[in-house]
């Protein structure tokens, strides 16, 4: 089996359904003859060509404006923001338009529109472009939320995300893109949405992550074991669809949850675990359900942005406090 | 495309010079400050010294052409993040300049008697706020006008449009400075826009618009003269279109030979805007060798004094991140500053 880092998961991804289905067109800043500032689309357009690999003027709105358009006319857009920070610009398409149209239009105009967008910081990027903004998108409940935090989800979520006859706003973890490789098998398949991945399991406490922070939890839980403490990592891979079965499960089971997430803490995502846990796994738990997440303020600058950004150190010394409850 | 000089320094039809030969010996010097800056920053990037940054070279005549126009008194400048030599001219000290670059922004907080905004690096997200400025002025019945900067990759963006449409309607005193170095990353200038001329869109915003050699120093400073003095008197914005070429790469994460002709950079190179200007002095019995050597000397030293300074200046610590977050922090934040310190 071939070893892929994410980015050329992704790359692998786009090409096989590019060569499989010919409405495909992918678009966005310097995704042609750059092939994109990380280089996920490298080849693609001398590939495919110039109509279907589109390097597009400097507007993240039009971007994904016309790429509801081309869904509309017929085509499957798979648009690229360059980095999830500059969504702010193409906020309103993003949210009020490509998350409504199905409903807007009474199901007259489906979108199978895919939007990537790398996103996350502790890469030391310039302001706006690390930040977290995942939540915001869930509050549009007609728009599939996905983060891959590995090469073989990457690959086979965005097939899925292709083929998905809604919009998905697909979100890449900027810091994991070449963070090793990892066997990516060669031919088609997908990873079905909402349905988690345990990536280790431990009977002492559920760590809760999604996109780069599972990363965080891998390292924590590592470190845990090394104190006698078993915990289990659940990447989420979907916000939308939400997975609970696997969730209420797993804290049914070890009685304790810290959800991990690179968002500022106010409104994130974990409010969201928090709550749906303690609506279906109350009687289980042994602790209060904790949140390690960044501080609520704008992105620091790049210099003091490991101090923001949750830690492994941060994770464990909450399982501790958790634990000694 | 207007222009005075020709690329060997000649002026145009037998002109007459238009400038006082010291003042373009003043614009020369911060022409060639901003070059030597590039070079050596680029040099301590590569180093790990500082982050990610995008140099002006080529774009000197542009920027500081342009800048020169400003009373930095009762100026506003509204830059993006490739005008470095037009924010030391309002007043920035170079090495607050590197402190950003550091990663100190605390310790490079723009002084309060420099009228400037921060770089902006979401693209035209500055133009609104340039009209802001410049339509607060008016209103308060100052006679400041704003210079703001873009390139013609972030002309393409929704926040250019309206920005122009809002400074025509209430006749900002706005300059809206176009810098056309034809890449916007990758993206050629043509890919951008099928427009001829982007400073023909000023017509739809009613205001004028016109297009600059932008490596031509003495015509940049022209209609840039022109345009703040247009403002000066109540007529409101204008845009200017400088026609100038990006040398080098967008920022250090880049690698132009992935995408760019040679012979494209090298026929820019012929146009350098700092040979340009030489040339002209020199044809005035103004530069020599000797002079150039003056020149360079006192750049140099200009730059390690601001270098040695910078390294000097208190390093950040991670209870800034909590700092002008709100006048006053919020209960829940303070908490979360406490626990981050290691206090709660």
């Amino acid at each position: 089996m071939p070893e892929m880092n994410i980015i050329e998961a992704i790359r692998d991804a786009l090409t096989m359904e590019m060569t499989r289905d010919e409405r495909v067109i992918v678009l966005g800043l310097d995704v042609g003859r750059l092939g994109g500032v990380f280089r996920t689309t490298d080849g693609l357009q001398q590939r495919f060509g110039k109509d279907r690999v589109v390097d597009t003027p400097l507007a993240e709105a039009v971007i994904i404006g016309s790429a509801i358009g081309l869904a509309i006319s017929g085509m499957v857009p798979v648009a690229e923001i360059q980095f999830l920070g500059f969504t702010h610009q193409a906020f309103h398409q993003m949210g009020a338009q490509l998350g409504r149209f199905r409903y807007r239009s009474r199901g007259r105009y489906p979108l199978p529109v895919t939007v990537r967008a790398p996103m996350g910081g502790g890469t030391k990027t310039p302001e706006f472009h690390p930040d977290a903004i995942e939540a915001q998108f869930v509050q549009y409940p007609a728009l599939k939320i996905v983060l891959p935090s590995n090469p073989y989800d990457a690959k086979g979520m965005l097939l899925q995300a292709i083929r998905d006859p809604d919009p998905v706003l697909f979100i890449e973890p900027e810091r994991l893109y070449r963070k090793g490789r990892a066997e990516v098998p060669a031919e088609d398949y997908t990873v079905p949405f909402g349905k988690a991945r345990i990536v280790r399991e431990g009977k002492d406490v559920t760590l809760v992550a999604w996109s780069a922070a599972v990363e965080v939890c891998e390292r924590a839980a590592e470190q845990l074991s090394g104190e006698g403490v078993q915990a289990t990592v659940i990447d989420l891979r979907t916000l939308v669809p939400l997975d609970e079965e696997t969730l209420v499960k797993s804290v049914e089971s070890t009685g304790r949850c810290v959800v991990v997430h690179e968002a500022p803490l106010s409104a994130g995502f974990g409010a969201e675990i928090v709550a749906t846990l303690q609506e279906n796994a109350f009687f289980s738990l042994d602790a209060p359900i904790a949140r390690v997440a960044s501080y609520d303020t704008p992105y620091p600058p790049a210099s003091l942005e490991s101090h923001w950004l949750p830690s492994p150190d941060r994770v464990v010394k909450r399982v501790r406090k958790l634990l000694s409850a | 495309m207007f222009q005075l000089l020709d690329p060997a320094g000649r002026l145009r039809n037998g002109a007459k010079p238009p400038l006082d030969d010291e003042f373009v010996l003043e614009g020369l010097r911060w022409m060639m400050l901003s070059r030597a800056i590039d070079a050596r920053a680029t040099g301590l990037q590569r180093q790990g010294r500082l982050g990610v940054f995008s140099p002006v070279l080529g774009q000197e005549a542009s920027v500081v052409g342009s800048a020169m126009a400003l009373d930095p008194t009762r100026d506003w400048l509204v830059p993006q993040y490739r005008e470095l030599p037009a924010m030391l001219m309002h007043g920035y000290p170079l090495h607050k300049h590197l402190l950003n670059l550091m990663g100190n922004p605390v310790e490079g907080r723009i002084p309060d008697d420099v009228l400037m905004l921060p770089t902006q690096v979401a693209l035209a997200a500055q133009l609104p706020h340039a009209v802001g400025i410049g339509w607060g002025l008016k209103l308060q019945g100052k006679d400041g006008v704003v210079m703001t900067y873009f390139g013609e990759g972030a002309s393409s963006e929704g926040d250019f449009h309206e920005a122009c449409n809002l400074a025509g309607v209430v006749k900002a005193p706005v300059v809206f400075f176009l810098q056309n170095n034809n890449w916007a990353i990758s993206t050629p200038r043509q890919l951008q826009s099928s427009a001829g001329s982007l400073a023909e869109r000023a017509a739809g915003y009613g205001m004028p618009g016109v297009q600059v050699d932008g490596n031509d120093l003495l015509a940049v400073n022209q209609v840039s003269r022109e345009a703040v003095a247009r403002a000066r008197a109540g007529e409101g914005p204008s845009l200017i279109e400088a026609i100038t070429y990006r040398m080098s790469f967008h920022n250090t994460t880049d690698n132009p030979s992935k995408y760019q002709d040679p012979a494209e950079l090298e026929a820019a190179r012929a146009r350098d805007p700092i040979r340009r200007v030489q040339a002209y002095l020199k044809g005035r019995g103004m530069w020599d060798e000797k002079r150039e050597q003056e020149f360079e000397q006192a750049i140099s030293e200009e730059i390690e004094a601001a270098i040695v300074k910078a390294q000097k200046a208190p390093l950040p610590n991670r209870s800034q991140i909590f700092d002008n977050v709100f006048a006053e922090l919020t209960p829940r934040q303070a908490a979360q500053r406490r626990e981050l310190l290691g206090e709660g």
